[in-house]
């Protein structure tokens, strides 16, 4: 028997809860069909996270793209019908990809599985996130400059820790929802790797604690900075991803397993900690740097 | 001195054609190349990293190049006479503090103007009398001590502190900084 998972008008970091909790019953390697037809919104979360999804389908999953033409044309300059076709048996027709890098898109959706990858990611979004951070957002130009290290911190997660390849995109857009409609920048990435628990315990690096679950890794790497290397350099990034996004007034949320955390600035009121979410494999992590405002010439 | 293009041994021995210090691979393929440039220069001389031709430079390479190659130079106690880190903008300041402070470590750049600064751990006292150094030139510990007003026992373990971090430059009773841009 066939599951339809159906994706949530508007796909983000929360909604796409609502994709795994319908796809929890349906072992890896059951009949899927994930139906995005009355999707029409969707962030870098959304898009990064279904491409996820169908790598940790054993039996192809396939895809009913979206029916609204606005927001088929978008998923296609995002490159995301690029990858899907590799990993969703896609049904109809999409509209054709584009040559990489020509949309508007600040960074299409785009693999990551090596140490290239990152240095490829950085020099290609550099200028154009510099142009968006100091001109739309209002930032000085030092944020452009933690910014990109941010993406790079990011992405080098899935390269040291995931074990499998992942994905990262980030865009500008007005945030409807919060902010009363001010733009901000979002960096999503996400794989299906191993996840935060199963990294920390490969390298015995578990606290000494009797309770040991994904809430209790997610706060062990994100909130105490500790990494799978003992080395006394090592767990840095994500400590510099919390301190740029804390300075910047933004937004963090990793999920890994049944647990998510997020560090929540006052402008959202989602909750720090979500525990016995359904199971996901690998690491979905979003940076959201909201527009400052006041600092408008 | 001696000079290290930084920007040419990321191109060379990461084989990387960007000009970005970011990911540990690349770091440590960077910090393997300069050590050995370092370990081939003869004793007391100073070794000038010059990273005018970096773009930026993420935590991880940070952590790579700058922490782990002063890490590696203070276990090892002997040449060069110091390393002086040139070209440091702000693009490479904020990774570079930070894992600076994480690992109790610091290190003197040197601005093209001939102005030095020094950044990462120290305390108050190590930065007040190292910018005198600094601005003298050279100094020896009786005459620090007597115009900060400080007992000598006090000045000389600061400075030693300092020489023994490579901050300082140390010849007889001397103390003077690692050297300027020639």
């Amino acid at each position: 028997m066939t599951a339809v998972i159906t994706l949530p008008s508007s796909l983000d970091d929360l909604s796409f809860e609502q994709v795994l909790d319908q796809l929890a019953p349906h072992p890896a390697d059951a009949k899927v069909i994930v139906d995005a037809r009355h999707t029409t919104f969707a962030t870098p979360f959304g898009l990064t996270a279904l491409l996820t999804l169908a790598q940790t389908r054993t039996d192809m999953a396939e895809f009913l793209p979206p029916e609204d033409p606005d927001t088929l044309s978008y998923w296609a300059r995002a490159g995301f019908f690029r990858h899907a076709e590799e990993l969703f048996a896609v049904r109809g027709t999409v509209p054709r990809p584009r040559v990489a890098g020509e949309s508007e898109v600040l960074l299409e959706v785009t693999p990551v599985t090596k140490s290239d990858d990152v240095h490829s990611v950085v020099e290609r979004i550099q200028q154009k996130a510099a142009h968006i951070l100091i001109n739309k957002l209002h930032l000085e130009p030092r944020a452009t400059m933690g910014f990109t290290m941010t993406l790079s911190e990011a992405c080098q997660n899935i390269v040291e820790h995931a074990g499998r390849g992942g994905w990262v995109m980030v865009q500008a857009y007005r945030y409807k929802k919060r902010l009363g409609g001010r733009l901000v920048m979002v960096i999503a990435v996400c794989d299906a790797g191993v996840g935060f628990r199963r990294s920390l315990e490969s390298g015995q690096r578990r606290p000494l604690t009797d309770r040991w679950d994904d809430a209790m890794a997610l706060e062990t790497a994100v909130v105490n900075s500790v990494s799978r290397y003992g080395e006394a350099g090592r767990g840095q990034g994500l400590k510099g991803i919390r301190g740029y996004v804390h300075r910047r007034d933004g937004k963090l949320s990793v999920r890994s397993g049944t647990a998510r955390i997020a560090y929540v600035p006052p402008w959202d009121d989602d909750v720090p900690r979500r525990e016995d979410l359904a199971p996901f494999p690998g690491a979905q992590l979003q940076i959201t740097i909201p527009e400052r405002v006041g600092a408008a010439a | 001195m001696t000079r290290i293009d930084v920007g040419s041994v990321l191109r060379h021995s990461a084989n990387v054609p960007f000009s970005d210090l970011v990911t540990r691979p690349t770091g440590a393929a960077v910090r393997r190349c300069i050590e050995r440039e370092i370990a081939a220069l003869n004793a007391g001389d100073v070794a000038l990293l010059d990273f005018s031709h970096i773009g930026m430079m993420d935590y991880s390479c940070a952590d790579e190049v700058v922490a782990k190659l002063l890490l590696t130079l203070a276990a090892q106690g002997s040449a060069p006479g110091g390393v002086v880190f040139h070209g440091i903008t702000d693009a490479h300041l904020e990774a570079i503090e930070v894992v600076l402070d994480h690992h109790g470590l610091a290190l003197v750049v040197q601005f093209a103007d001939g102005g030095a600064r020094l950044v990462g751990a120290v305390t108050d006292d190590e930065r007040e009398i190292w910018e005198q150094v600094n601005a003298r030139g050279s100094a020896v510990a009786e005459e620090m001590a007597t115009a900060a007003g400080r007992e000598l026992v006090d000045m000389a373990r600061i400075l030693d502190s300092l020489r023994r971090r490579r901050l300082l430059r140390h010849d007889g009773a001397t103390y003077a900084p690692v050297g300027p841009v020639q």
